[in-house]
């Protein structure tokens, strides 16, 4: 079953304290899950301040600078990830280096109705 | 009484003592709550129709199992006739598969697995109380909902959610692994207490207790001791116990409350409190004592003693610090507090008290401010007292508790202020 693992970190926790990971830690976390075939996809972002926000509202397009919310935590990276449960998903996700100073929010994913 | 009417009463009798583990079976193999109980409800009507005819089966649980199953294969077969079956649906729908494990040493483990499944941290204290009260006590809505003093839709509703979300969320079916057992523990205990403490003191309301939560709460404690020996399961069974067995003598006829102080000690359960000792004593002895079984050796201390003047207050104050060194709360300090009092004199405990409340924990909570009160009172500052049992008249909803500070809030009124200048300086 799929989850995505959504790493939400204040941007200067995130690499200014003692705990904070550095970058080499969070691959051989992401290259560990990959070897067992556990990590679907997964990549870190850059700063909330490269944002943009699109809204199309009666085809008309809105461009703005920014995150759609303005939260002290922001998204910081993805891991999206194959596991059996919930159980397997949130030893994976305490797992994630940056737990550490952020937060991980689990979800699973939602198959699109089709029919 | 026709042959058919004992069939009958058999199978209520059943009902009430199989029912539980027959639907954590059914919901290990069905993978749904919805479905297995529905399926369970199917079987007990087979029951009802076939057992007058064909007679009971050697082995009633296994057989009620059996037929629940089927019958939800049924049900998912007549659902999906013209859609697609998912593979897991289609791996149930296997009837070639061998017969479900439903044999005697399986089965206690599917309650377990679902006790752990209803108290999982990932759904709200809020929710795994209502589900494991629904789910594992089998309590009905309207039950639990006068229980908690709400509507049964709101805890329906809760019950629907928390479903949805095992069910969304995939949170499984299973005992935790070795290295997370005794933190996904402490939540299935958490739940427990949670619903004890409901029934041994009601937030709000006329009653002080509400026995039903509290029994239910040390019979799941029990269960959760047979299926899962522990010294912190029976470090909580004994708290339980022991806290319990004062019930009688902590409120009147009146329904107002009777403090530990006052309380006649020949009302005390003693069987309960032998029994809840002998926990404490086997808990203590399994390995290093965790936050229950500290409690439960405080009370234990309490109910040793023949009267309160004889209260070991050296012992106690040492169990609270230990505790401390566990579980650094604001309550469990004010606890000690009282405690300190009368081992070293209110005055002492009055500083440590007056250090507590600056650190703004415990602002709301009512206890602290009728502690300070009590101390107050002691110390004979009665003014200041009144004014502390005013503060702690406005942060209480439950009435027995109102009648009791009301009271004493008087009897601080009556006394003359000991001299008007250091009235008048404090107010």
């Amino acid at each position: 079953m799929k989850y995505i693992c959504l790493v939400y970190s204040d941007e200067t926790d995130l690499h200014g304290l003692p705990d904070s990971p550095k970058d080499p830690e969070c691959a051989a976390y992401a290259q560990s899950l990959l070897d067992k075939g556990q990590l679907l996809a997964g990549d870190a972002l850059a700063p909330v301040a490269t944002a943009t926000t699109v809204r199309v509202r009666g085809g008309e397009v809105q461009i703005t600078d920014g995150p759609f919310a303005e939260t002290k935590e922001q998204l910081a990276g993805f891991y999206m990830i194959d596991a059996r449960d919930l159980n397997e998903a949130l030893r994976i996700a305490q797992g994630i280096p940056p737990a550490r100073v952020g937060s991980i929010e689990v979800r699973p994913v939602r198959q699109l109705q089709l029919d | 009484m026709t042959q058919n009417e004992l069939i009958e009463r058999e199978i209520h009798n059943l009902y009430l003592s199989e029912s539980r583990r027959v639907l954590a079976t059914l919901i290990r193999l069905l993978r749904d709550f919805e479905l297995a109980e529905e399926a369970l409800h199917d079987a007990f009507a087979a029951a009802l129709t076939q057992w007058p005819a064909c007679g009971i089966p050697a082995n009633p649980r296994a057989w009620l199992v059996s037929t629940g199953r089927f019958k939800a294969i049924d049900h998912i077969r007549r659902q999906q006739r013209f859609g697609q079956l998912s593979d897991e649906m289609a791996a149930l729908c296997d009837t070639d598969a061998p017969e479900p494990l439903t044999d005697d040493d399986r089965i206690p483990d599917d309650r377990l697995r679902l006790i752990f499944t209803c108290c999982h941290p990932s759904l709200s204290p809020e929710a795994r109380t209502a589900l494991t009260l629904r789910e594992i006590c089998d309590l009905n809505t309207e039950e639990i909902a006068s229980a908690y003093l709400c509507k049964p839709a709101t805890i329906a509703q809760r019950i629907v959610r928390a479903k949805r979300k095992i069910r969304t969320a995939n949170i499984p079916y299973e005992v935790p692994g070795p290295s997370e057992l005794s933190e996904r523990l402490h939540s299935v205990l958490q739940v427990i207490y949670l619903v004890f403490n409901e029934g041994y003191s009601a937030s709000s309301g006329k009653h002080a207790t509400r026995t039903s939560l509290a029994d239910e709460a040390i019979r799941l404690a029990r269960l959760l001791h047979e299926l899962l020996p522990n010294p912190d399961v029976n470090g909580l069974l004994a708290l339980m116990l022991l806290n319990h067995s004062r019930s009688n003598a902590r409120t009147n006829n009146a329904g107002d409350i009777i403090p530990l102080e006052s309380q006649n000690r020949e009302l005390w359960d003693r069987a309960a409190i032998n029994e809840g000792c002998q926990r404490v004593r086997e808990a203590l002895t399994a390995g290093p004592a965790g936050i229950y079984t500290l409690q439960a050796a405080i009370s234990a201390v309490h109910a040793d003693a023949p009267c309160w003047a004889e209260t070991d207050w050296a012992e106690i104050v040492g169990l609270y610090d230990l505790l401390l060194h566990q579980q650094n709360s604001p309550v469990v300090a004010l606890n000690r507090v009282v405690a300190l009092s009368y081992r070293d004199g209110p005055d002492i405990a009055l500083t440590e008290l007056n250090a507590l409340l600056a650190a703004g924990d415990l602002d709301q909570y009512c206890p602290a401010f009728a502690t300070q009160a009590d101390l107050l009172r002691r110390l004979e500052r009665f003014a200041e007292a009144a004014r502390a049992y005013r503060l702690a008249l406005s942060l209480t909803a439950q009435e027995p508790e109102q009648a009791f500070l009301q009271k004493r809030l008087g009897e601080c009124e009556k006394n003359p202020p000991l001299s008007i200048n250091t009235t008048a300086t404090r107010l």
